[in-house]
């Protein structure tokens, strides 16, 4: 998609067809809805799936603007790594963490609706007439490099290689610091599975899993109750709706007297029998 | 077409992120809030670099993206450090250095 979309800002660029402005209102649309939809949306989750959205048409308008490595590393940086890390942390912290709606300040979100609102004001109306630049005059820094990536290249590790290498240590902390602030001492042993199971079965009520219906008994749908080797019934055997609803299946001599070989262990049920089940 | 609309555009962009910083209370949502301000500013930077004719500007937005990573790695991992004491991840409950 973004190959093509540099094409066509090439072909664009050459035949000087002005496609510029369906693009930029569609995408910058796009981009302004998202930021809307994260300010607006109370789940965490949409407010992050609104940023994406925002963020992947912001990747489409710096390539627009003849910034094809900005727009991939956007997508890759942004919407790959940053926004999956955001969801990551959410699943942690808890999908369903809704906003409070109690102003913890009095008249906090009226002053900062309003501040807002003076803050896009005042920054359309300064931003609105900062260039006086018209399109015709736009000239493409690419040539001088022979391409976009190139470019950067050369500037990034020719005017700007000290500041290249001090982010590489300051990556360097990030990551460092991440794992000092994400490592949690563990004050007391790991549990094992033998404490574990030991301390389940403590408690005293039966944690097992429960006999499924059926067994020892001559059908295995749910409605017939499991039945215990000296023929009884195991109450623990049967659903709850099906207890509820009277659907039990009553057993039978010829239950209990299977039971009773199956118990001792004397014979299994004959080959004929085995067909029709 | 005419650079101050990318220009206006990304304005926009950065009030509706700083909106999200002073009205939303989840320290997630307000920290989504900031990358979109950092990403405002680097459609400013592209643009400008566009209008000169340079790509210092495009570099310097690249700068942006790699400081911007950075500071989401730290920033969540002190949203979690903060949610695991606190149990929630809310910026009104963090208020025990208050005087």
């Amino acid at each position: 998609m973004i190959s093509s979309v540099i094409k066509l800002a090439e072909i664009a660029n050459e035949n000087s067809i002005s496609f510029e402005p369906f693009v930029f209102w569609l995408c910058g649309g796009l981009a302004v809805l998202g930021a809307i939809g994260m300010l607006i949306s109370h789940k965490a989750v949409h407010s992050a799936l609104w940023v994406a959205l925002t963020m992947i048409n912001l990747a489409v308008l710096y390539v627009l603007q003849s910034a094809p490595f900005l727009g991939v590393a956007q997508v890759v940086v942004y919407t790959g790594a940053v926004m999956m890390l955001f969801l990551f942390v959410l699943m942690i912290v808890g999908v369903d963490a809704a906003d409070s709606l109690v102003e913890t300040i009095k008249g906090q979100r009226r002053v900062g609706i309003l501040a807002g609102v003076i803050l896009v004001v005042s920054l359309v109306l300064l931003l609105g007439n900062s260039f006086s630049i018209q399109a015709a005059e736009l000239v493409n820094a690419d040539s001088a490099y022979g391409g976009n990536v190139q470019g950067i290249a050369a500037l990034l590790f020719g005017k700007y290689v000290l500041i290249f290498e001090l982010t590489s240590a300051l990556l360097i902390t990030a990551a460092v610091g991440a794992m000092v602030l994400a490592h949690k001492e563990r004050t007391s042993p790991r549990k094992t599975q033998a404490i574990l199971a030991r301390e389940l079965f403590a408690s005293g009520t039966y944690k097992g899993p429960l006999p499924s219906p059926g067994v020892y008994a001559r059908h295995n749908s749910v409605d017939t109750p499991a039945l215990l080797p000296d023929g009884s019934v195991s109450e623990i055997s049967l659903p709850g709706p099906i207890v509820a609803r009277g659907a039990v299946k009553n057993i039978n001599q010829s239950d209990l007297n299977e039971v009773q070989i199956i118990s001792e262990g004397l014979g299994l049920v004959s080959s004929d029998e085995e067909g029709d089940r | 077409m005419n650079p101050n609309a990318y220009l206006v555009l990304s304005g926009i962009i950065f009030s509706i992120g700083a909106l999200g910083v002073l009205l939303r209370r989840n320290a997630i949502v307000a920290f989504m809030s900031v990358e979109l301000m950092l990403n405002a500013a680097n459609l400013a930077f592209v643009t400008g670099a566009r209008v000169w004719g340079n790509l210092d500007g495009q570099t310097a937005a690249f700068f942006v993206m790699v400081v911007a990573a950075a500071e989401v790695v730290i920033g969540l991992a002190i949203i979690l450090t903060i949610f695991r004491t606190r149990n929630s991840a809310s910026v009104d409950e963090a208020s025990l250095l208050r005087w």
